[in-house]
């Protein structure tokens, strides 16, 4: 909470001086960890209302915090989605390998193979577990940090490695910076580095997805971070002026790169409350309790889905790592503060929950880790055919002057003659520059 | 002066029906919403009202509200959702009230709508035709009269078009609305009624007086990125757009030179071929416009005309534009750039 001012009277004013209230965390570099602020109900305790229930009927749930998956690793309550063994198992698998995944591309980033990476540690069930609670047709735009949702519609990681190493079977042509991906075909709208701009047209989407009276609908993540942009509040005020079969996921990870969420607003309220002056329904959970993101989820999409409206969730979650491979954390945070987050590890959690049922054991866990580890290393040899970044250029120069217009206007096609003469002053013509 | 051609053959025009430029949007965005069920128009007060220029009127009780409707006063939010739906397969056709109020969404523009094609490598497009009122001439001060077009020609990826007659208004917007790319259109709301003339002491005439009023009733186009011929003439050229194009067309007029004037109708993609033609052919070269002199679009027409005609120039190329001061109310006729700074500049091209 604030910090008290100091209220001394001016000289010869008796109004007390005015102070500037600067958020600060509760912890820096070498502190002790002081999660005091986070207050964690018992799972199963909040209530679940109807997908129809009018958002100031449900305003308690923007302040609480939806658990299904208890300290005794039990699923609890009304939220439990009750999802069977298999598709828990899946659940599991894809968190497992958002893990590996993020774990060998970071290494492919220290070892010179791409320019950048970023990871989502901790963060995984927010987009695993969301996403799989939506139909595969659904439209998704994602901020830089669901990979889980690529992962979970089964986007070969192929793909994803070319794109990360931008080289000749990057589908993106080399033109983006690693992690920005684009799949149509799965329904995945391409990323930008732009924060919270997919935000509004995620509600546009969802908008004509109504003005044409079909049957799908949009879900959009954004971090806490990004919710102070003004795209958010645009999004806020469309989807519900509309009625948007829209759902707004803002993955409350605590920290925007060395900001803590207190500079987005978040000492005072909830990410979720803001959804309560909009109108939207509002819901608050456990982001690192998959069966309760999937359920937050599948409830925002019934709800979608009968014209009730949008929901706007807030993940409560913990950004273990840094924010990206170009930001050291211990240079802001506490170092403890990860293994002392109160809602522990969310791939942890889950695969504690599927051995307690008796669907699973520590053995089949560690065959499936390393599984997923040899499935990655053997996936990233094989993109590794394609070309590294650094190694030449892998796509044709002339690619870069293509689809700025859906056709050449003189002056790019004069931009790219210049091109093919600059490639040939500098490899000679026996060269290839195509 | 010989007679005003056009590049292309026009559709047949019915002499007996003449309509103003607001007209001549409505019926285009009616027919593009008529042929196509993908085409949405949405913006601030375009709905049950019919905008506040009246460019909307009629078409939300024609087609529907979900067709065309209202949106909340956020112009980021506009675009943003304009965006989203023609990432869907919509055909959005937002307005932005003035182009002085399109700043809150200049980011969606930028670096959204411009670049989806490119950095998705075509898998999203951003097929939407942004309208909005822009320019002075009309005392509306610093936020009802900017011309910010050089924002927008300056972004890879957007189009920036501007019409100048009734006639090219309904043909060009037709066109922005067919194409694939980002467009921003912008309307010379100075000239929704009339051409002025610069010569704001005199009355207006209305648009019904003026050849280019004559518009079809149905459907046609004119492409993007052709130049019109407004006159012929073998002493200098003038390129131009929107009400400039009027103004230095009455100037020139009553200098008694033989101006030949380009409209340049779109400034990106730009129709050089038409440029260097009349430049090559005249030898020299005034460029008007009403926006900011520093670094506005006529900086970049200057160094083309340089650039490739520079052998054939027998004058410096001059540019006549706003001075680079915000826009001024009660100032108006001191600013706009008139008759009397676009005659000096005239009689200093012709007399070297």
């Amino acid at each position: 909470m604030a910090d008290q001012a100091d209220t001394t009277p001016q000289s010869g004013d008796n109004r007390p001086a005015l102070a500037l209230h600067v958020p600060e965390p509760r912890s820096r570099p070498g502190d002790p960890v002081n999660f005091a602020d986070v207050v964690v109900g018992k799972a199963g305790d909040q209530p679940r209302p109807d997908e129809s229930t009018k958002p100031e009927e449900m305003k308690d749930l923007a302040y609480d915090l939806v658990r299904v998956l208890g300290d005794d690793s039990k699923a609890h309550g009304p939220w439990d989605p009750k999802l069977d063994p298999d598709t828990l198992r899946t659940m599991l698998g894809h968190m497992a390998m958002v893990r590996a995944f993020d774990e060998r591309m970071f290494r492919g980033q220290r070892q010179g193979k791409t320019s950048f990476y970023m990871k989502c540690t901790g963060e995984e069930a927010t987009s695993v577990a969301a996403s799989m609670a939506l139909a595969s047709d659904d439209m998704v735009f994602p901020s830089y940090r669901q990979q889980g949702i690529l992962i979970a519609r089964g986007y070969p990681l192929i793909e994803m490695i070319n794109q990360i190493y931008s080289n000749k079977g990057d589908k993106l042509l080399g033109r983006q910076l690693p992690i920005m991906y684009s799949s149509r075909e799965h329904s995945f709208f391409s990323i930008s580095g732009n924060l919270a701009t997919q935000t509004p047209q995620a509600v546009g989407w969802a908008m004509a997805s109504a003005i044409k009276g079909d049957s799908r609908i949009a879900a959009t993540w954004v971090g806490e971070g990004s919710t102070a942009e003004g795209d958010f509040h645009s999004a806020c005020t469309f989807a519900t002026v509309y009625n948007a079969p829209v759902i707004l996921n803002v993955i409350n990870n605590q920290w925007a790169i060395s900001s803590f969420s207190g500079f987005a607003g978040g000492e005072r309220t909830t990410f979720a409350a803001r959804a309560l002056g909009y109108g939207i329904a509002g819901l608050r959970v456990d982001g690192n309790d998959a069966l309760a993101c999937f359920a937050a989820q599948q409830w925002a999409a019934n709800r979608a889905r009968a014209n009730q409206g949008p929901t706007l969730i807030e993940y409560f979650t913990y950004r273990a790592e840094g924010h990206s491979t170009s930001d050291d954390p211990s240079g802001y945070r506490s170092a403890q503060e990860r293994e002392e987050w109160p809602l522990g590890d969310p791939v942890m959690r889950l695969k504690n929950h599927l051995i307690e049922i008796g669907e699973w054991d520590e053995e089949r866990q560690t065959a499936m880790d390393l599984k997923c580890a040899e499935e990655v290393k053997a996936t990233t040899k094989e993109a590794e055919k394609n070309g590294i970044l650094g190694h030449g250029m892998h796509h044709p120069f002339h690619t870069m002057f293509e689809d700025v217009f859906e056709e050449l206007p003189w002056h790019l096609k004069e931009q790219a003659e210049q091109a093919t003469r600059e490639r040939i002053t500098k490899f000679g013509s026996e060269r290839p520059y195509e | 002066m010989s007679t005003e051609t056009k590049t292309e053959a026009p559709v047949e025009q019915a002499e007996d029906r003449r309509i103003n430029m607001i007209e001549a949007i409505n019926e285009a965005l009616d027919i593009m919403l008529e042929r196509d069920d993908n085409v949405v128009v949405m913006g601030e007060d375009v709905g049950y009202f019919g905008g506040v220029f009246r460019c909307t009127a009629g078409l939300q009780e024609k087609h529907g509200k979900t067709r065309v409707f209202d949106t909340p006063i956020n112009e980021c939010g506009i675009i943003g959702a304009a965006v989203g739906m023609g990432a869907y397969g919509l055909r959005p056709v937002p307005e932005i009230q003035f182009a002085d109020y399109i700043y809150p969404g200049l980011d969606q523009l930028i670096s959204e709508a411009a670049r989806l094609r490119y950095r998705s490598a075509t898998e999203y497009i951003a097929p939407l035709t942004v309208r909005s009122p822009f320019g002075g001439g009309i005392f509306g001060g610093q936020t009802h009269s900017q011309s910010p077009e050089s924002l927008f020609t300056h972004v890879a990826g957007l189009k920036t078009v501007i019409p100048a007659t009734p006639y090219d208004a309904k043909g060009l917007l037709i066109s922005c609305i067919e194409d694939n790319d980002p467009v921003i259109f912008f309307e010379p709301k100075r000239i929704y009624n009339g051409p002025f003339t610069g010569f704001y002491d005199k009355p207006v005439e209305p648009w019904k007086k003026h050849k280019d009023s004559a518009v079809p009733e149905g459907y046609y186009k004119i492409p993007l990125g052709k130049a019109r011929h407004v006159t012929e003439g073998e002493q200098l050229t003038i390129l131009a757009y929107g009400t400039m194009v009027h103004v230095a067309e009455a100037v020139a007029k009553e200098k008694g030179v033989e101006a030949d004037i380009l409209d340049l109708r779109t400034l990106v993609p730009l129709d050089i071929e038409a440029i260097e033609a009349s430049v090559k052919k005249t030898g020299r070269c005034l460029i008007v416009h009403e926006a900011t002199r520093t670094s506005g679009f006529g900086a970049e027409l200057s160094a083309l005309v340089t650039e490739r005609c520079f052998y054939h120039l027998e004058a410096p190329v001059e540019r006549v534009t706003g001075f680079d001061t915000p826009y001024p109310h009660s100032l108006e006729w001191a600013y706009f750039p008139g008759p009397v700074r676009i005659g000096e500049a005239i009689d200093s091209i012709l007399k070297d």
